[in-house]
């Protein structure tokens, strides 16, 4: 067929020119799947090295978060995805199922903490804004622990403190949590220098911890022995000195806060290391109170009411705070059949020394008694009084009283038993019962009689001066009144004499004028006398023409 | 194999891919040059089946990390995201756009997947040497090359989105790895396509030439 059909249809059709040269290998072609391959592989093997570790984080509620488009974040960096979100079995807690960026595996330890960013305002601090426009993205704070952890618990709000910033965790232990939360500031000088990071009930339930933590560099102000105080809003307080008012600014109103300061004689001493535990006070002066290591207890029984007495009531010694109540019991008496209600007091022997200004040398204790039976023996004794009329509150003071029925203390109670003088209410109501048995025992009826009669006598005095006047009335009067008209008369008489048109005055007037002329006729004769004095002798000359 | 069927390799002859002149073979050369312009003459596309393979293979290799790796960057206000070609899909899916949601679908994972699986059928049936329904297979040629470049449509939307919306902070997009492999996925069908020569759909597998 070939052969053929060559010869008859195709005569002048060139032949083709053979090439002897070797063809390249056509294998060649190949090198493009493979080079497919390779970056295929090297995508995929950078896909899979990349990829870090899944976690998974469980939350109350899984609010603002998206599988596939939430991010995790550390400093607003993306540091992960959320792949997915589901239900723990019981469907108490939402699951996210999260996977991290390859370097970040290393901060997922045992302390690793991860919350939902939502706008938030606290603290005084508005924070999260950006979230508004966002969408919410999961935080993370990294732990300082090793151990490895791939299952978390989320937290549902922000933790105040994260692992970035430098300073120094304390712990705070008080009675209750008073007005304090995570976010409180906590104040050095009304400094915000920190905050309390978290808050927590004691085990047993008798009191509470919170965990603080004070910024670097104020942390170093935080020393061994520096108090804490509680500085919630405003605190009123009404005790034997009187009504007080106590803020820490207008921030502290409206937060609360806890303050701190070291008292101001102990500057010396060392850093408080973290994780310290310190006692929270109620206020500043509680807490900055020289501390009293050395107490002596005391019982002591007051015959009256104790009303307006309280468990830290003061107990001074001229004004100056020597001791406090420290409790108020009721005990029954058998043998006398009655109620005691016996004081227990703390003494600080410190201070008393100081007073003394013996601090040189520390007491041995049967010095200190030998000394408070000494001062028992010279009249010391212990007083309830009245602090503030207003408030009712009382205290115990110390005085002396040299007239008072000698006591002791009977050393042998424990505590031992303090003597005590009734106080000033008690003594005054026995003034005034002395008041009110002199006034019973004074012969009332016999003052009275007697004032009656000499009541009487008055009376009949008074009713004789009243006949007196009636008399004069009666005899003196119209005489009286005769004179009063002839008086009348005669002024009637001068009047009409000495009105202008009477005769009298017309005379008199007549008469002055005369007067008056001759008063001139006398003048001109002077004159004439001056200037012709011979006129006296020769006569009058005519006047020359 | 009726005489309509007679073709320019029964007669001996070749025309030049370079110039289309006609070339009388010589019997029992292998290589030959065309005595006009020097280019080298074929009867029929060296290797092309292999060729054909090399790359489809290639493609099939790229088509992976074109799906699976995202092929958009998206950075915006409020946070960035990356998109693969599937979650772009799904989005429109869920957001009601089903309509747009079946187009790039079918442009961009259909379509290529389908023009690979063509070929490999067409490669597949010239090497076990069928000659039954060759027009149809013919036709399904001239159709796969027709939609190639058709296929860029997902690269060319990539392209063109990040080369407009560059506004800083407000919103930028960037292409991501998939984008790069789904081009040279789009790109090597159509290379693949232009090795296989159809020309072989219509000879048994004994008369494959040169």
């Amino acid at each position: 067929m070939y052969e053929g059909s060559r010869g008859s249809v195709l005569e002048d059709v060139p032949s083709a020119v053979a090439v002897s040269k070797r063809r390249r290998s056509p294998q060649l072609v190949w090198l493009i799947p493979i080079i497919a391959a390779l970056i295929g592989g090297w995508l995929a093997v950078k896909t899979i090295l990349e990829k870090g570790p899944t976690i998974t984080i469980t939350f109350k509620t899984a609010e603002g978060l998206e599988a596939g488009k939430t991010k995790i974040k550390y400093k607003n960096i993306d540091i992960g995805d959320v792949r997915s979100i589901g239900f723990t079995e019981d469907l108490q807690r939402v699951v996210v199922t999260v996977e991290v960026h390859k370097g970040v595996e290393r901060h997922l330890v045992e302390d690793t903490r991860f919350w939902i960013a939502k706008p938030r305002i606290a603290g005084g601090q508005v924070s999260g804004i950006g979230t508004l426009f966002s969408g919410s993205y999961i935080e993370m704070d990294p732990g300082k622990s090793s151990v490895p952890r791939r299952e978390f618990e989320g937290l549902e709000v922000a933790p105040f403190v994260t692992g970035d910033v430098a300073g120094r965790q304390f712990i705070l232990q008080g009675k209750d949590l008073g007005s304090h939360e995570a976010g409180t500031p906590i104040l050095f000088r009304r400094l915000a220098v920190g905050k309390v990071a978290s808050q927590e009930l004691k085990q047993d339930g008798s009191g509470v911890t919170l965990k603080i933590f004070v910024e670097s560099p104020y942390d170093r102000f935080v020393t061994a022995n520096t108090r804490f105080w509680d500085v919630s809003g405003i605190d009123i307080s009404a005790d034997a000195s009187g009504l007080k008012v106590n803020t820490e600014g207008l921030f502290s109103i409206l937060l609360g806060g806890i303050a701190f300061e070291a008292p101001a004689d102990s500057a010396a001493l060392p850093e408080a290391d973290a994780d310290t535990v310190f006692p929270i006070f109620p206020d500043r002066e509680a807490a900055l109170k020289q501390p009293d290591r050395e107490t002596l207890m005391f019982t002591m029984y007051f015959d009256e009411s104790l009303r307006g007495l309280t468990v830290g009531s003061p107990v001074e010694v001229n004004s100056v705070t020597l001791g406090e109540v420290k409790g108020i019991k009721v005990e029954f008496d058998d043998q006398r059949k009655q109620f005691l209600f016996p004081v227990d007091v703390a003494l600080y022997p410190g201070r008393m020394r100081a007073m003394m200004r013996q601090a040189a040398a520390e007491p041995t204790p049967a010095e200190q008694k030998a000394r408070l039976d000494a001062l028992i023996t010279s009249g010391l004794r212990a007083q309830l009084k009245t602090g503030s009329l207003l408030t009712g509150q009382m205290y115990i003071s110390m005085n002396f009283f040299p007239k008072a029925s000698p006591a002791k203390i009977d050393w042998t109670k424990n505590p031992p038993v303090f003597p005590t003088e009734p106080g000033t209410l008690v003594e005054l109501q026995a003034t005034l019962m002395n008041i009110s048995k002199k006034i019973e025992s004074m012969p009332l009826q016999q003052i009275g009689e007697n004032l009656r009669v000499a009541l009487q006598s008055l009376n009949r005095t008074l009713m004789g001066m009243e006949q007196a006047v009636k008399r004069m009335d009666k005899d003196v009067a119209p005489a009286a009144k005769a004179a009063l008209e002839d008086a009348r008369r005669l002024l009637g008489t001068a009047d009409k004499t000495l009105a202008s048109d009477a005769p009298l005055q017309q005379d008199l007037r007549n008469s002055l004028r005369d007067l008056s002329k001759a008063a001139q006729s006398l003048r001109q004769l002077t004159e004439l006398l001056e200037r012709q004095p011979e006129s006296l002798i020769q006569g009058k000359k005519e006047t020359k023409r | 194999m009726s005489d309509s069927d007679l073709t320019a390799s029964q007669l001996g002859l070749c025309t030049c891919h370079g110039c289309g002149g006609l070339s009388e073979l010589l019997p029992g050369v292998h290589e030959m040059r065309c005595r006009r312009c020097g280019a080298a003459l074929h009867l029929r596309k060296p290797n092309s089946i292999a060729r054909t393979w090399a790359f489809l293979i290639a493609s099939y290799i790229m088509y992976v990390p074109a799906n699976v790796l995202p092929i958009m960057k998206t950075g915006s206000l409020f946070g960035s995201q990356s998109d693969t070609i599937m979650s772009g899909v799904a989005y429109l899916w869920h957001s009601g756009s089903w309509h747009l949601a079946l187009v790039v679908f079918i442009a961009s994972v259909v379509v290529p997947l389908a023009k690979m699986l063509c070929l490999s059928f067409l490669a597949i049936s010239v090497q076990l040497g069928w000659t039954e329904r060759a027009l149809e297979r013919t036709k399904l040629y001239r159709v796969l090359e027709f939609v190639g470049p058709w296929s860029m449509l997902d690269v060319f939307v990539v392209t063109i989105l990040v080369a407009l919306v560059q506004l800083k902070s407000l919103a930028t997009i960037q292409p991501g790895p998939a984008a790069a492999a789904f081009g040279a996925v789009v790109v090597l069908t159509m290379f693949a396509a232009m090795a296989f020569d159809p020309r072989l759909l219509w000879e048994p597998k004994e008369a494959h030439h040169v």
